[in-house]
């Protein structure tokens, strides 16, 4: 078994234009940031991009829209990017906006196994537009399919060299459903173990649904939002 | 008339006890505050928390710990982190009692826009779509109009719609307002506020019957 690499760059090497791409992470808590910078680097274009969101400016997938990488954006929410805006009303990039849980669901569903899946969400609403309806016991739902990605790419707290995962806090949100969505999925870890460090009991994502692993460094963990209050409140 | 705190402090009055609760950005963020002394309720966070706590102290936040906007945040005793599939599916399920959403638009029969104004920049649903299509009970905390004076209670949304027939209730500045197959069933008004100026600024189907208690917060 030899999932290790050396380097993000290395485990992202064979990513060629025109990929896509699942990006885990929300806002920018729990981002793949060294594979982020590794894409960047690498200078891959044309490329899909299944995440959440779009990150900002000067961080997250924000890099890679200042070097034009992105062709379309797959996500539920993308206020806050001015060059992401730029671009989108400029025509350079396309934009799919999914409602979050429906977008959680095609990841897992892709992981599962699952063709397709019927969901409430957007029913009545644009999102509905050109889909298959269905009545289950009274109420509308409407049919979505499972995600089709290339690579999923995404960052866990610990991990073994097995592949196995740990997340840490609501930096797990759509890491393990993307983790197990890839076709080659490539994790990125704070510490990374020898197998049997990490107890049986405590694995997020089994190892089976993790091709690559790279002991991630320096992360810089930015917070869009820092909300504090005072001792004494 | 209420204010925003006004309009969190009566929405605190429908919680229970063991109630889970998902509160949107803005107003519904404020109802976290006015809890009821010896209630428990827990927050569920749509980004894969339940049992969201206060903002951490200086010092001590943490960026792997956040809310769905984004805030950082903290978590109770007998808290739990999922992801955002499980997430997403507790919702649909209807597990979360109480959902407090903003709003852009309310249609009389129940339908709410919130996400999207036609022209401007596009951000996107998030996961109101969800919350909307699966939620039980929905309260929408808003004005009663919006920054033109026009009103927000209306016959048919003209915004893109987020969800169908999903409001159960609507506290504005202006009272509270169940939503029945009637139409804004006024049951509550705010101090000093009169049946006259309720009337002027809804433009959807009114219901004013009996006698109506004035708002207590």
């Amino acid at each position: 078994m030899r999932k290790v690499y050396a380097s993000a760059e290395a485990a992202i090497e064979d990513i060629q234009d025109g990929a896509v791409l699942m990006l885990g992470g929300f806002g920018l808590c729990g981002i793949p940031e060294n594979s982020i910078a590794a894409l960047v680097k690498k200078g891959v274009k044309g490329l899909t991009c299944i995440s959440n969101n779009a990150g900002v400016d000067d961080f997250g997938i924000g890099l890679m829209l200042q070097g034009r990488q992105v062709k379309k954006m797959i996500s539920s929410y993308v206020g806050e990017n001015a060059e992401f805006e730029r671009q989108l009303l400029s025509g350079e990039l396309e934009v799919e906006l999914i409602p979050q849980g429906t977008l959680a669901e095609r990841c897992r569903a892709a992981g599962a196994g699952i063709p397709a899946f019927y969901t409430p969400a957007g029913v009545g609403t644009e999102v509905a537009e050109g889909k298959e309806m269905r009545v289950f016991n009274g109420k509308t739902y409407l049919m979505e399919y499972a995600f089709d990605a290339d690579y999923a790419i995404v960052k866990a707290w610990k991990g073994d060299k097995h592949g196995n995962l740990v997340f840490k806090d609501t930096a797990r949100n759509f890491n393990p459903m993307m983790a197990m969505a890839g076709k080659i999925t490539i994790a990125e870890v704070e510490e990374l173990v020898e197998a049997g460090e990490l107890h049986p009991n405590e694995i997020h994502v089994p190892g089976i649904y993790v091709h690559r692993i790279v002991l991630g460094e320096n992360y810089e963990k930015r917070i869009e939002q820092r909300t504090v209050r005072k001792k004494g409140e | 008339m209420l204010d925003k705190f006004g309009i969190a402090k009566r929405i605190a009055q429908e919680l229970r006890d063991g109630y889970y609760v998902n509160l949107g950005i803005g107003i519904p963020t404020l109802v976290a505050n006015y809890i009821p002394e010896g209630m428990e309720v827990v927050l569920q966070s749509e980004n894969g928390l339940l049992g969201m706590g206060a903002f951490p102290f200086e010092g001590e936040e943490d960026p792997d710990l956040i809310n769905a906007g984004k805030q950082t945040v903290t978590m109770v005793n007998g808290a739990s982190i999922f992801d955002s599939a499980t997430s997403f599916g507790m919702i649909r399920a209807g597990k979360v009692d109480l959902t407090v959403l903003g709003a852009m638009e309310v249609s009389d029969n129940g339908d709410i826009a919130n996400w999207k104004i036609p022209g401007k920049m596009v951000k996107g649903m998030g996961g109101a779509m969800d919350l909307v299509a699966s939620a039980k009970n929905i309260i929408v905390a808003m004005q009663h109009t919006n920054k033109a004076g026009e009103s927000k209670l209306l016959p048919k949304c003209s915004l893109p719609i987020t969800g169908l027939g999903c409001v159960k209730k609507v506290v504005t500045e202006l009272g509270v307002f169940d939503i029945t197959e009637r139409g804004f069933e006024l049951k509550e008004i705010a101090p000093g506020v009169s049946i006259e100026e309720v009337k002027a600024k809804t433009l959807g189907r009114l219901v004013v019957e009996g006698d109506i208690k004035t708002v207590s917060v």
